[in-house]
């Protein structure tokens, strides 16, 4: 299909949005002033000021001269790139394909838009009419090429659509700066006598090279489409992604229930006839402020079931505030993966385990309402350490890589970290006859031990622990540990780890 | 006609059960839970599976002991390879001491919940799925509507719940099919070995619906339980003192 792209030239950018978030500055000259190579020099000039004389990249105390009650305001870099980001932003609702030209220029790539709205005329004009309703003093211009619509905006003095394969003809009576071209070339070329394309294009293209290099040819076959120029987008497409435009802007909760079911619908009749399945999915609201409001969810596992991936989205819809209406929603899936086909169970089982796919769905729900970093599944580790016997699953299908240890009794409960208690033991490495735990004392009546646990010492450093399993006279068990050898002294050494069931 | 006036009382006591919901199992599928004796108190004299139960743990020391007593009872329920969810804030639970009680540590998923107030969303929602075969939860207090609340989500899932409970001051009535208080016992070594023996709890189920409540004492040894006799208990050391 043919390629057609439209460049916006916003000519008064900086100025315009001062105006309009100041409105006493819209009746008054006014200039941008920054710093370059240690001069104050004019960064932007409203239209009055423009009118008198006051230029972009003029001194400012020249200005200040030429102009009477010229205000001035200090400029803010990094802004024009900001402020088209967001212009663009609101943009795509005119195209999916759009890209910030600095300083003052936004791309779109509008292949396949135009007759949406009737015809490309039509289309263009809602573009620049609504813009210029917002306060932005802006030209447009359509091509098939980003160079000649980029040309054409900027210098051409008649009709601003030009018709497919027609490009040559526009640029023909443009000054070569509407090629993109530097400073240096554009100099030359002045120097030359070339004053508008038609004297330079007829000549020969080697002698051109030499003459002004690569670049400048790069330029001029990007502007004629006998070369592709990338463009770098806002949002790059997603491959799997929906778009549902509103008729009327949506700002009730059933209105959006209704949009995120009809996007999910059809993104999941896609996703099933390619056997694929979402694991991310990110819904977005253009509002009619120009916010973008959005929302995400996470699957455990690829799925395209619209039932189980609305009630996802259920959860998080009093999150989005619609404000004055949602006017478009997008709804793209970033990561998407296989679908394993499960087979129908001829009966069903009481549970399959881990594999179940209501038991993923339930993960799912509970991840998205109280964060996926609460959900833990253990797996044993090769270490004696008991902190360290056991490491956290990053996933519902990992099996464990080694066996469970069963030599050994593991407490039931283990405290987060051994608390101190005081203890009575009066013959080395045998257990305590009672301790103190918590005000209470407990007589040890029975006991196991000592298990002996050493430090993994290329880990960290410290004492080893010798571990007693402890009965006390109501049959209640602990486990308690002597922290390194021992020592007459037994004030500190002793603690209390974990409670045996 | 006394036996007939019995087989009238008995046949509307079952009818009165089927009304409350407790089937009695289908020919074929009646299975032990392990339990043994204890089992006798339910309704049915089958340990009622697909329901709510509460278990009182004032004290760390009960909690593991209950703990221990739930994992026993896993063992059964997760024999066909099921899953189970295990909510709580403040989780102590070490997974390695599951495979005392034949239960596969891997195959229970932790839910750390921040807030009290999630956990009994977050259990309602397990409740209700189909795919679990247990879910166990902590909780400080529970309404009588909240408890409704799980009640009715278990009876379409089937799914057993176990709550935790450690706050004793504020018990007000709950659905639950029934409420156990799990204690420990002191062991008795295995012929004379030294060292600690066997678990040993004392079971007591202080409400069941339907059933009789009592107590009984427990012993997990070699993967089942073991119901401790009281008199064969004083019989083993006179035994002893003749040998």
């Amino acid at each position: 299909m043919n390629k057609r792209f439209v460049s916006l030239w916003f000519r008064h950018l900086l100025t315009d949005r001062l105006a309009l978030r100041q409105p006493k500055l819209k009746d008054v000259p006014f200039i941008l002033v920054g710093a370059e190579r240690n001069r104050q020099v004019v960064m932007a000039a409203n239209h009055l000021a423009e009118a008198q004389g006051a230029v972009t990249g003029m001194a400012a105390a020249d200005a200040k001269a030429i102009v009477p009650g010229l205000q001035v305001i200090d400029h803010i870099p990094g802004q024009a790139d900001k402020l088209l980001k967001a212009l663009g932003e609101w943009c795509i609702r005119y195209s999916p394909l759009i890209a910030v030209d600095l300083p003052d220029g936004l791309l779109m790539d509008v292949s396949g838009c135009a007759h949406l709205w009737g015809s490309e005329h039509a289309y263009l004009k809602a573009i620049v009419t609504q813009l210029i309703s917002k306060g932005y003093d802006v030209r447009g211009a359509m091509a098939d090429t980003v160079g000649a619509a980029w040309g054409v905006a900027r210098f051409g003095r008649e009709k601003p659509i030009i018709a497919p394969d027609r490009q040559m003809d526009a640029l023909l009576n443009l000054p070569p700066a509407a090629l993109r071209l530097d400073q240096l070339t554009l100099e030359r070329l002045q120097k030359l006598g070339f004053y508008t394309i038609k004297g330079f294009i007829g000549l020969g293209r080697s002698a051109m090279r030499r003459r002004f290099g690569d670049c400048f040819l790069l330029r001029l076959n990007q502007a004629l489409g006998t070369e592709d120029e990338p463009m770098q987008v806002l949002h790059p497409v997603e491959s799997y992604s929906e778009r549902l435009p509103c008729m009327e802007p949506i700002c009730t909760a059933p209105g959006i229930e209704i949009a995120i079911k009809t996007l999910l619908e059809k993104l999941c009749r896609r996703l099933q006839g390619e056997g694929k399945g979402l694991r991310t999915a990110v819904l977005r609201g253009y509002r009619v402020d120009g916010l973008v409001i959005g929302t995400a969810i996470d699957t455990n596992r690829a799925t395209h079931h619209v039932g189980h991936l609305f009630k996802l989205f259920e959860l998080k819809i009093s999150t989005l505030e619609p404000a004055l209406g949602i006017e478009l929603f997008t709804l793209d899936a970033p990561k998407v993966e296989d679908v394993e086909p499960g087979q129908e169970l001829l009966w069903s089982a009481e549970g399959c385990g881990l594999a179940d796919t209501s038991l993923a769905e339930l993960l799912d729900k509970l991840a998205n309402k109280i964060g996926a970093g609460n959900i833990h599944r253990f797996l044993p580790q090769e270490h004696y350490w008991p902190e360290r016997s056991i490491k956290t699953s990053a996933s519902l299908k990992e099996k464990p890589a080694t066996p469970w240890r069963t030599g050994r009794a593991r407490p039931s409960l283990l405290l987060p970290r051994p608390e101190r208690i005081e203890v009575t033991a009066l013959i080395p490495d045998y257990p305590p006859m009672l301790f103190i735990y918590k005000n209470k004392v407990h007589h040890i009546k029975k006991a196991d031990g000592p298990e002996r646990i050493e430090r993994e010492w290329w880990l960290e450093q410290g004492e080893h622990r010798d571990y007693y399993q402890v009965e006390d006279e109501n049959g209640q068990r602990y486990w308690l540990f002597r922290s390194g050898h021992y020592t007459g002294d037994q004030s500190n050494q002793w603690f209390i780890h974990g409670f045996f069931a | 006609m006394p036996e007939s006036k019995k087989d009238i009382i008995s046949q509307l006591q079952k009818d009165i059960l089927l009304w409350q919901g407790f089937t009695p199992p289908m020919a074929g599928q009646a299975r032990g839970i392990g339990l043994g004796v204890l089992e006798q108190a339910f309704p049915n004299h089958v340990f009622p599976t697909g329901n709510v139960h509460e278990m009182l743990c004032p004290t760390p020391e009960h909690a593991a002991a209950t703990s221990g007593f739930i994992s026993g009872i896993l063992t059964s329920l997760m024999q066909n390879g099921g899953a189970c969810l295990w909510i709580s804030t403040s989780r102590k639970l070490f997974p390695p001491a599951l495979i005392a009680f034949d239960v596969e540590p891997d195959r229970l998923i932790f839910i750390d919940v921040q807030r009290e107030k999630d956990i009994l969303w977050v259990m309602e929602e397990a409740l209700k799925c189909k795919g679990l075969s247990a879910v166990i939860a902590e909780v400080r207090n529970i309404s009588f509507a909240q408890s409704r609340r799980l009640q009715l989500a278990v009876e379409s899932s089937k799914v057993t719940g176990f709550l935790l409970r450690n706050d004793l001051r504020r018990l007000s009535s709950t659905t639950c099919v029934a409420r156990w208080q799990i204690s420990h016992l002191p062991s008795e070594p295995e012929d004379e070995l030294p060292g600690v023996g066997f678990p040993r709890w004392q079971v007591d189920l202080l409400r069941v619906r339907n059933g009789n409540p009592g107590s009984w004492n427990l012993e997990w040894a070699e993967g089942h339980f073991i119901t401790i006799n009281e008199e064969a208990e004083t019989i083993l050391p006179e035994r002893l003192i003749a040998v």
